[in-house]
């Protein structure tokens, strides 16, 4: 495991040299409670980085849970997280978090540079002077996200595909290794889409870890090389050649609808009963086998 | 027009204008993209109960004893009302609109034993013009402050302000900033209570960041336009206000507001500015 080189990852439009294929993610045992309910329980997943994975499960499974905990961004009532060997017991500048569409406020008064150039205060700190290698972070940023002409965009006037572009630029300026993206196909038309499943898989190619949680399942085995069926607690996790089943899909979607009437009383659970997330596929094939 | 510039008095009362202008201006950036508007509006009703009580506790009414009241009892109404907020299931502009209507009240009831309720008016709607040197430095003071912390807090803030939990993540103590700017927020608007009053105080603390907000897609521009903008209202408005012998707190606003007017009917979405700028 080499040292991170000074001038590294984007220098050469894009390869994370000190990572490929080495550094390993190992999460056990991850529990994550908001008060007194458990949203997220007993998780473990080990991957390293070169690898696209994919959190799925029913709406209210805990993928974005997850993810906040891998970032730093929610505590962890039990578990641990061990990457590069050592342990992470917070947030981690070589993990960067995109969020889901609908957390970020649009109308904020940033450009697509300005948005980059975030990425970069997390090494800045608070007050240290931008110095001219921070500019490069981000003109390679931008320029291996292909948004070089829309630089000077605000944030809202970007098409969907391109918002997605601009947050990976910003992980990519944040030099982070593991990409944790809360549904970034969502709101994607098709030519989006496949858009974004390219660049995806060629972070992976270049050496990143990237981890999304997604609900097309239609899509997931050209897009991903690993699977973590979640529903609160870890339905399966592997390959997806080897997990991706209907039989492990019904265990986490089709077995969910009796516990249904129980739940009641949360709303995300109830809404999935009656208003299917976009892709009715998963049911039906639960309900096929 | 030559004439009035001469004197000590106006000179006074046109250099504490544009500094409040300044730094209200550069905060009201702050406060837009916080959304805290209606935070701000409750808190120039709770600058009133403050100073009647700054009266009854000094004796008279002071630059000193309603800044000081003002202050004490702004600060209780806002820093109570996020403590609310953060221990209960209330968001904070219920807690806000419950707490404030009740120091109005009670400085309702308080105004009874205040003697002094001709010059509270001055209060109520400014009157800079009578600006004494001391409220200048406590005004100057209170800018010195507010430019510094925010500029030198800047990038926090941003990501505070962008992504709060990201930023708490990155270990930004988003609490304690968001503390900073309600008590900054207290401070800039009473220091322009002098300027436009508690009413109108509301005005040079929003409206400016407003207009900019319209014309910019850059938080700095934000910031040192939205100074730039209050400090020409206000100088703008003193001027005006000695010209037509208008109320120079409600001149200044009127400018402000004009300046909003323009930025949303000629702002971007129709491309005029864009093109322009």
């Amino acid at each position: 495991m080499s040292a991170p080189p000074d001038n590294s990852p984007l220098a050469d439009g894009g390869h994370c040299y000190h990572c490929a294929h080495h550094h390993e993610l190992q999460i056990s045992g991850l529990t994550v409670r908001y008060q007194s309910v458990v949203a997220l329980e007993n998780v473990g997943l080990a991957t390293s980085c070169g690898n696209t994975v994919a959190l799925i499960g029913p709406n209210g499974a805990g993928k974005s849970t997850l993810l906040k905990a891998i970032a730093g961004l929610v505590p962890r009532a039990a578990g641990s997280i061990l990457w590069r060997g050592a342990r992470v017991s917070q947030w981690h500048r070589e993990f960067a978090y995109l969020p889901q569409r609908e957390e970020v406020d649009w109308s904020f008064p940033v450009t697509v540079r300005g948005l980059v150039e975030m990425g970069r205060y997390s090494q800045l700190g608070w007050w240290r002077r931008w110095r001219p290698v921070d500019g490069e972070k981000v003109d390679a940023a931008l320029k291996v996200m292909r948004l070089e002409d829309l630089e000077h965009r605000q944030i809202s006037e970007l098409s969907g595909g391109q918002q997605q572009r601009a947050f990976i630029a910003r992980a990519l300026a944040q030099e982070a290794h593991v990409l944790l993206l809360d549904e970034p196909f969502n709101g994607l038309d098709r030519p989006a889409r496949e858009n974004l499943s390219a660049l995806l898989r060629e972070l992976a190619v270049q050496g990143r870890l990237v981890i999304a949680s997604h609900h097309d399942l239609a899509t997931v085995p050209a897009l991903f090389d690993e699977v973590l069926i979640l529903n609160r607690a870890p339905v399966a996790y592997g390959r997806v050649a080897e997990v991706f089943t209907p039989a492990r899909l019904s265990q986490a979607f089709g077995d969910h609808e009796p516990e249904a009437e129980e739940a009641a009383s949360m709303p995300s659970i109830v809404s999935t009963a009656s208003i299917p997330p976009i892709p009715v596929k998963p049911h039906r094939r639960a309900g096929a086998v | 027009m030559h004439d009035i510039l001469n004197y000590p008095f106006f000179q006074r009362a046109l250099l504490g204008a544009l500094i409040i202008g300044f730094t209200n201006g550069c905060f009201s950036a702050y406060v837009v993209l916080r959304r805290s508007a209606l935070v701000a509006g409750s808190l120039s009703h709770a600058l009133l109960p403050g100073i009647a009580a700054g009266i009854l506790v000094a004796g008279a009414l002071t630059a000193w004893s309603a800044f000081l009241g003002a202050l004490i009892a702004a600060l209780l109404v806002v820093l109570g009302s996020l403590a609310v907020a953060k221990s209960s299931r209330l968001d904070q502009g219920t807690a806000l609109a419950v707490i404030f209507t009740i120091a109005f009240a009670v400085g309702l009831i308080l105004l009874k034993y205040v003697p002094v309720q001709v010059k509270l008016e001055d209060y109520l709607f400014g009157d800079i013009l009578n600006i004494s040197s001391s409220d200048l430095w406590v005004t100057f003071g209170i800018s010195v402050v507010t430019l510094t912390l925010t500029t030198a807090l800047q990038r926090p803030i941003l990501l505070t302000l962008f992504e709060p939990s990201v930023a708490a993540a990155q270990g930004v103590p988003v609490r304690a900033l968001n503390y900073l700017i309600m008590t900054l927020l207290v401070l800039v608007m009473v220091s322009s209570l002098q300027a436009v009053g508690c009413i109108l105080a509301l005005g040079l603390v929003v409206a400016p960041g407003a207009t900019v907000f319209l014309l910019t897609n850059s938080t700095r521009a934000m910031f040192w336009g939205g100074g730039v903008l209050g400090a020409a209202g206000a100088a703008g408005g003193m001027v005006l206000a000695h010209i037509g012998d208008f109320r120079p707190g409600a001149t200044i606003t009127v400018l402000l507001g004009a300046a909003f007017l323009l930025a949303f009917f000629f702002g971007p979405r129709s491309g005029f500015f864009r093109r322009k700028a």
